[in-house]
């Protein structure tokens, strides 16, 4: 099935979707709501059995946008070589998402790193905690309210002289 | 008879060689350094590199990458260390029995290199002594190499039997170039 | 042999028995900084939990503060065993976001670097697979033919490693017939060492029954859980980005996919091996075919800093290097997101990214195939001993510093 006729079909199972293409590659934007319905669609009818990245964009300093986070999810299918993106725009204080754990593995760790970078839950995840940044960590830094160099996390050890043992 | 010293009763036979017992035990040293390749990303290659067979790093004596800190006694810290990494080197290095030494291999070692972010640390040398610096991103194998015959070197100027060098007043006082700058803040182009 | 899930036991009131083994992330065999937490029934893998963030250095955010051409110079440290990889991918990237073409030469030139680096990466990998293991000359092997490597490198860019040779419309320098004749000597002379290396390890006794059926990875399982490169091509998954979305001239040349189906440590080993061959036909192709004519896009552009005569001798070239060196001008980006990926040796490596018309991307994801790769490292080492973790680690080939960024 053509890239094409996927998106005709979920444009007719889905309503409000929003739907952009650059360079090639096509994107579907749809709502919290639809989302997993969204995904399940696509893998089972589909056929994008390969979920190639679930990443994070923080719109805070992005002129003109509406939204603050927007969830990426890009597919990919194995057996016809269409890819996809998937978008989702969240705002704050919802920042919770159902967990694709159960559609493809993959998504464990990655939606992990974006728990731990962005602060978005991932609901029904079976293990969510931070992954790249020690436990105690507090902040969340890929988000642009955070700085470049850290407030002071990183020096913040004891200093071992020579003759300590 | 020996050379230019008191006239002995005893004439030392030609295989007795006589010196200080502190510039031989530092002769011993400085020719057998085991490394423990605390080796955590691209200056971790090079530091291969170096002990493999081109550019030979056991000829100098330090061939024997013992990965246990209690065989060890010169530890070279090759790569960025993060925040979450550096307690365990903290460890690493309190394993190790005296004398040791340490080697900052690179410049993300030794002052965070490239990469001036909140998980990285900016130089072990805040955290840890250090006797060698080794800048580069990555140095060459042969800038290594003139960093453990330099620490040869050093090890055989300073080096005392039981290890008083290190207590000494120099050694125990943090170096002035660790006072925290201001962060400057550079603007993103463009917003 | 491994146990059925039936025989390991998980019931909580029988769990202390089992023994809990901290695996890095200071040891000999983790390839740097991995951690895994093992779960041990005597010898026996019961299970494993990789702790991973030992090397998180903050790559992405960098990229929020970094120029197109200055990040190049970051992506060399993500997979730093195979940079000019990290470097294509990266500009390859970006140049779909930009919506520039290349010259043929350089899409043969970066081809060239591209397959090289897969080689020296290839070599790298089954090296210390083969150093975990036991085989100590296999390594040296490998890293003196690294070592050729280098030179060609060193010869085309000053660098050995973490060269930042590739720039946006371009390259750095233009290739030299020195560098080409490095190359064809590399090409004439490798099959004797391959061969030497195959002859060592291929039918050797101890390293066949240490790798094979151990840490088998299904196909289907491959899919699901993100594999690729030559982890998901040994499990018999068919995809190779060189042949199914084309990038640079990889169209132009005749080579083959290698694939296995038992995927097991084996099986990756072997297709690693095989890979190396097909990448030396295609570099040996492409070093006697280098089209004439520029390297980088030309000034109209916008997009590559011209040469010094160009900037001193013709007035476009002028404005170019003005207009791209200025602080508040740069380059002409489209406010737009997109996602571009490349064949690297350890597998689909991508960049998504987002800009918001300035010369910094806003968001630079990268993509990295060992992050994926070292989840799945629990499900294959259940039910095998405590050696075998070595060599599964060994043959997934995970590289820290693009897993952390």
């Amino acid at each position: 099935m053509a890239l094409t006729d996927t998106i005709t079909a979920l444009q007719s199972d889905f309503g409000d979707l929003v739907l952009s293409e650059f360079r090639g590659q096509h994107r579907v934007t749809v709502c919290r709501a639809q989302m997993y319905d969204l995904l399940q669609a696509l893998k089972v009818q589909h056929a994008f059995d390969m979920l190639v990245d679930v990443t994070c964009v923080d719109y805070l300093h992005y002129r003109g946008a509406t939204d603050r986070f927007g969830l990426v999810y890009l597919l990919a299918s194995t057996s016809t070589n269409a890819r996809l993106t998937v978008r989702v725009l969240l705002n704050e204080p919802e920042l919770t998402v159902p967990s694709v754990t159960p559609l493809w593995e993959g998504g464990n760790w990655l939606e992990r790193e974006v728990w731990d970078m962005f602060g978005i839950r991932f609901d029904g995840h079976p293990d969510l905690r931070r992954i790249l940044l020690p436990d105690e960590f507090t902040a969340h830094p890929l988000r642009k309210d955070y700085p470049l160099q850290g407030r002071g996390e990183r020096h913040n050890f004891p200093v071992l002289a020579r003759g300590d043992a | 008879m020996a050379q230019g010293g008191l006239p002995m009763a005893v004439e030392l036979p030609e295989n007795v060689v006589v010196s200080k017992l502190d510039e031989l035990a530092s002769w011993c040293r400085k020719n057998s350094l085991w490394p423990m390749p605390f080796a955590t990303a691209c200056c971790g290659i090079e530091l291969m590199a170096t002990g493999a067979s081109r550019h030979d790093l056991s000829r100098f004596g330090a061939e024997v990458f013992r990965f246990s800190p209690r065989q060890c006694d010169l530890m070279i810290v090759a790569g960025r260390v993060v925040m979450k990494m550096l307690p365990v080197l903290q460890r690493i290095w309190q394993q190790m029995h005296e004398p040791k030494w340490c080697i900052s291999m690179g410049a993300c070692a030794s002052t965070g290199g490239v990469f001036d972010t909140y998980c990285v640390v900016q130089g072990i040398d805040r955290f840890m002594p250090v006797d060698m610096y080794v800048p580069g991103c990555p140095p060459r194998p042969e800038q290594l190499i003139q960093a453990i015959i330099d620490l040869q070197d050093k090890i055989q100027r300073e080096g005392t039997v039981e290890g008083r060098e290190f207590e000494s007043v120099a050694r125990q006082q943090p170096k002035r170039a660790l006072l925290e700058l201001p962060v400057i803040h550079v603007p993103v182009i463009g917003k | 042999m491994s146990l059925t899930a039936a025989e390991v036991r998980t019931d909580d009131q029988e769990q202390d028995y089992l023994w809990t083994l901290n695996f890095g992330p200071q040891h000999p065999a983790t390839h740097t900084t991995l951690r895994i937490i093992l779960k041990l029934d005597g010898e026996r893998v019961v299970d494993a939990g990789p702790e991973i963030g030992y090397l998180h250095s903050g790559f992405e955010k960098l990229g929020e503060h970094l120029d197109f051409n200055q990040y190049v110079t970051v992506t060399d440290r993500m997979n730093y065993i195979s940079p000019m990889a990290n470097n294509v991918a990266w500009h390859h990237a970006v140049e779909t976001l930009l919506g520039i073409e290349l010259t043929p030469r350089c899409n043969y030139i970066r081809t060239v670097i591209a397959e090289l680096a897969r080689i020296s990466d290839h070599l790298l990998s089954v090296g210390a697979m083969g150093l975990d293991t036991g085989a100590f000359t296999f390594f040296l092997y490998a890293f003196y033919q690294r070592e050729l490597i280098y030179n060609i490198f060193e010869t085309l860019c000053g660098a050995r490693f973490t060269n930042s040779y590739t720039r946006v419309g371009g390259v750095m320098h233009d290739i030299t017939p020195l560098t080409v004749e490095k190359i064809r000597t590399f090409v004439s002379e490798f099959p004797k060492t391959l061969n030497d290396m195959e002859r060592l390890l291929n039918r050797n006794r101890i390293f066949v029954e240490r790798t094979k059926d151990v840490g088998v990875l299904h196909r289907d399982d491959a899919i699901n859980l993100s594999c690729s490169g030559p982890i998901a091509r040994a499990s018999g998954v068919t995809r190779d980005l060189r042949k199914d979305e084309p990038y640079l001239a990889y169209d132009d040349f005749d080579f083959q996919v290698c694939c296995a189906q038992a995927g097991d440590c084996f099986a990756r080993y072997y297709v690693r091996m095989a890979e190396m061959w097909e990448s030396l036909k295609i570099v040996e192709q492409a070093v006697e075919n280098i089209p004439a004519g520029p390297v980088n896009v030309g000034v109209d552009e916008r997009a590559t800093l011209p040469s010094k005569d160009q900037v001193y001798q013709t007035i476009e070239g002028t404005i170019t290097h003005f207009e791209l060196v200025m602080a508040n001008r740069g380059f002409q980006v489209p406010c737009e997101e997109a996602y571009s990926a490349t064949e690297a040796p350890n597998g689909e490596l991508g960049f998504y990214l987002v800009s918001d018309g300035s010369n910094v991307a806003y968001r630079a994801r990268c993509r990295p195939p060992s992050f994926l790769h070292f989840a799945l490292f629990p499900q294959l080492i259940r039910g095998h001993t405590l050696s075998d973790v070595v060599a599964v680690l060994g043959s997934l080939n995970i590289i820290a510093a693009e897993l952390d960024r």
